[in-house]
């Protein structure tokens, strides 16, 4: 009994992370005001890491298999039904009382978004071979395979995204060369363009101002005989004046994106700077280290998909078999299966967790505002607990054949190599126009300030 | 020619500065606000010592400059370029969110430090120092918007924060709504502070520096 009070002092611990990293890092800039919305989403993280905690019991064989499977079964229910139920309901509430129109009847309409979700979600697992025919329509499979898919594809877009773009940003090779003349021609001519706006506003204002004092102050011309009045007598002014604020809304548009051409170019300068200090070369380094892994990767995907295979082995099992065939390096393979498997599905583990946190979080500053905030955020949850609950169908695959069974057991009998094609597919594709994206962005970076 | 001064609004995003600089411009509510991009400008006509014998008419320059006090090290040193012939500053602050009047002293002590190297250090982490606001030469503002949306019951408790708040800068505050330009119309207390704010701005940057005066808007 004292495991099981263990298992939930953890899932208290989950629970006050999710709490403050919502606290300190997604909110600190904004007010709390329905606490509500921290709540779900310190029980998301606290269940959806309840999960990863159960993997590790059972590689480490903490309890015994029937409670942990009796676990496992309390826990995906549970999560289920908040990624299910919960979490998309509040989002419908929100995202409604948001919109003044439908500001009395906020519950009934919030109903309404949550069934047209749950139409969708259902209509999502028509077109994939996910189910055998067998199962009832409303059991754990139908709803796990589904939050499966949409959870699978954010992976394997986020990961092929990431493969990419960690060279990328690691590498030196790709820093364009920024010096600080460059900075500085562009900076005034931003300044310039500021100037030139200032001035035509100038000129606006002073017009307006000897308008009104004359007592002439077009408003839109009303009723009938007002749009004959404004055909035949124009105001000499007034045609320059729309034209100066044409001139005006042009030079705006510069002006926004010189100091977003700016921006850029203080942020290429501060990392050339960051690439000559120790750890600048440690990352380079490492970059093309990832880079080598990156193309093994999509060299991999393509294999798997083109030759219709999935791996059949995991790689620790592998690893030992290599070493101990080959090698000849004898040792006791139980006991080292173990360990190394916990090792490495914690490393799995802990840095898919870290990454999606501070995707997220960089996600959340990008385009939360006051007042889509508590909408943007439950969006977040709901994308972590799908991604979690995919990346347990997927780490089946790491893991040796004798602890897998319980997962097996408790997602039911999903199509998990159908899952895995999948995810090979959506990381090609997202890898690929990865780079095609940034090929693109780097060719075009160059030439607006040849420009010059 | 006719001369300038200079301002620049700090705030957070999404706090309605461009809805005020609208509104202190135009004397209209700005219909469609959207995402301020970058650094933004407007120009409105000032007319010193209104009602007195020594009116002059002034052009003054309001510099919405955006974005957030956590922003990367080269937003920051893209906004140094516009905080170098500052004249005045006015504070913007959500009246509904505590941590945007927060983020009030780390405004300040950027555009104040500004000949300090956006990458340098600053002595203080953002902590609020009274003695770097006793001798500020620069005027400050302090005005707090979208106040139709506090409730009449917690209207109090906000106006005693906002009251210290403006104290801790040394400075005149307005609270208001952007949507509504009756907060600001003619001979109402915020505009006589408004008014007075200005005044101060520009006697600090003609007449106080060599007691003459320099061109005006003629």
């Amino acid at each position: 009994m004292q495991v099981l009070s263990a298992s939930s002092f953890l899932q208290v611990l989950f629970f006050g992370f999710g709490w403050l990293f919502f606290m300190r890092k997604l909110f600190k800039d904004y007010e709390v005001r329905q606490y509500v919305v921290q709540v779900i989403f310190s029980v998301t993280f606290a269940f959806s890491c309840t999960m990863f905690e159960l993997i590790i019991f059972e590689i480490l064989g903490v309890l015994n298999s029937s409670s942990r499977y009796f676990h496992w079964k309390l826990n995906l229910c549970v999560i289920l039904l908040i990624l299910v139920f919960m979490v998309p309901f509040y989002i419908g509430y929100f995202v409604v009382s948001n919109i003044r129109l439908l500001h009395r009847q906020k519950l009934l309409f919030a109903c309404v978004v949550w069934l047209t979700f749950m139409y969708f979600f259902w209509k999502l697992g028509d077109p994939f071979p996910i189910l055998s025919p067998k199962h009832g329509i409303l059991s754990i499979e139908q709803l796990i395979s589904r939050v499966g898919v949409i959870g699978v594809t954010l992976m394997a877009l986020l990961s092929g995204f990431g493969a990419v773009n960690c060279p990328y940003t690691y590498m030196s090779y790709f820093l364009r060369n920024v010096t600080d003349a460059d900075i500085l021609a562009l900076e005034r001519r931003l300044l310039q363009t500021m100037d030139m706006i200032v001035s035509k506003k100038k000129r606006i204002a002073v017009a307006h101002r000897t308008m009104f004092q004359r007592g002439e102050v077009h408003n839109r011309p009303t009723g009938f005989w007002g749009m004959i009045k404004s055909v035949t007598t124009s105001v000499p002014g007034s045609e320059n004046l729309s034209l100066i604020q044409q001139e005006v809304d042009a030079l705006e548009e510069l002006s926004r994106q010189l100091f977003l051409e700016t921006a850029d170019l203080h942020a290429t300068k501060e990392r050339i700077e960051y690439s000559k200090t120790f750890q600048g070369k440690y990352f380079n380094f490492l970059g093309y280290f990832f880079s080598i892994y990156c193309v093994w990767k999509i060299f991999m995907a393509t294999i798997n998909i083109v030759f219709d295979r999935v791996g059949k082995t995991d790689p620790v099992t592998r690893g030992i078999e290599i070493t101990v065939n080959y090698l000849g390096i004898q040792f006791d393979v139980k006991f080292w299966s173990q360990h190394i498997s916990f090792i490495l599905v914690g490393i799995i583990i802990v840095t898919s967790i870290r990454g999606l946190l501070i995707t997220l979080t960089k996600f959340f500053y990008a385009i939360s505002s006051s007042k889509s905030s508590n909408v943007i955020v439950l969006l977040l949850a709901q994308i972590m607990g799908m991604y979690f609950v995919s990346s347990v169908l997927l780490i089946r695959m790491s893991m040796p054949p004798e602890y897998r069974t319980i997962i097996t057991e408790v997602l039911g009998e999903l199509q998990f190599n159908f899952y895995h094609r999948w995810f090979d597919v959506i990381f090609l594709v997202s890898a690929l126009s990865s780079i095609l994206f940034l090929y693109l962005a780097h060719k075009q970076a160059p030439e607006k300030h040849m420009a010059l | 020619t006719a001369s300038q001064e200079l301002f620049s609004l700090c705030a957070l995003a999404g706090v309605g500065k461009s809805s005020l600089v609208h509104l202190l411009c135009h004397n209209q509510v700005l219909g469609n606000p959207s995402w301020t991009v970058g650094c933004s400008v407007d120009v409105r006509i000032h007319d010193y010592k209104e009602g007195t014998p020594e009116e002059k008419t002034y052009y003054i320059e309001l510099w919405d400059v955006g974005g957030s006090v956590g922003s990367a090290t080269s937003v920051k040193s893209t906004r140094a370029v516009f905080y170098n012939l500052l004249n005045g500053i006015i504070l913007v602050h959500d009246l509904t969110n505590k941590k945007s009047s927060q983020n009030l002293y780390r405004w300040s002590l950027e555009a104040l430090n500004r000949d300090v190297a956006p990458t340098g250090v600053l002595v203080t982490n953002g902590d609020y120092d009274r003695e770097q606001f006793g001798d500020n030469q620069i005027p400050l503002l302090v005005i707090g918007t979208k106040l139709d949306q506090i409730p009449e019951t917690k209207r109090n408790e906000v106006l005693t924060r906002t009251a210290f708040l403006a104290e801790d800068f040394n400075a005149e505050e307005i609270n208001l709504d952007c949507t509504n330009p009756r907060y600001l119309a003619a001979g109402s207390s915020n505009a006589v502070k408004l008014s007075r704010f200005f005044d101060k701005v520009i006697e600090k940057r003609y007449f106080l520096r060599d007691g003459n005066q320099v061109c005006h808007f003629s």
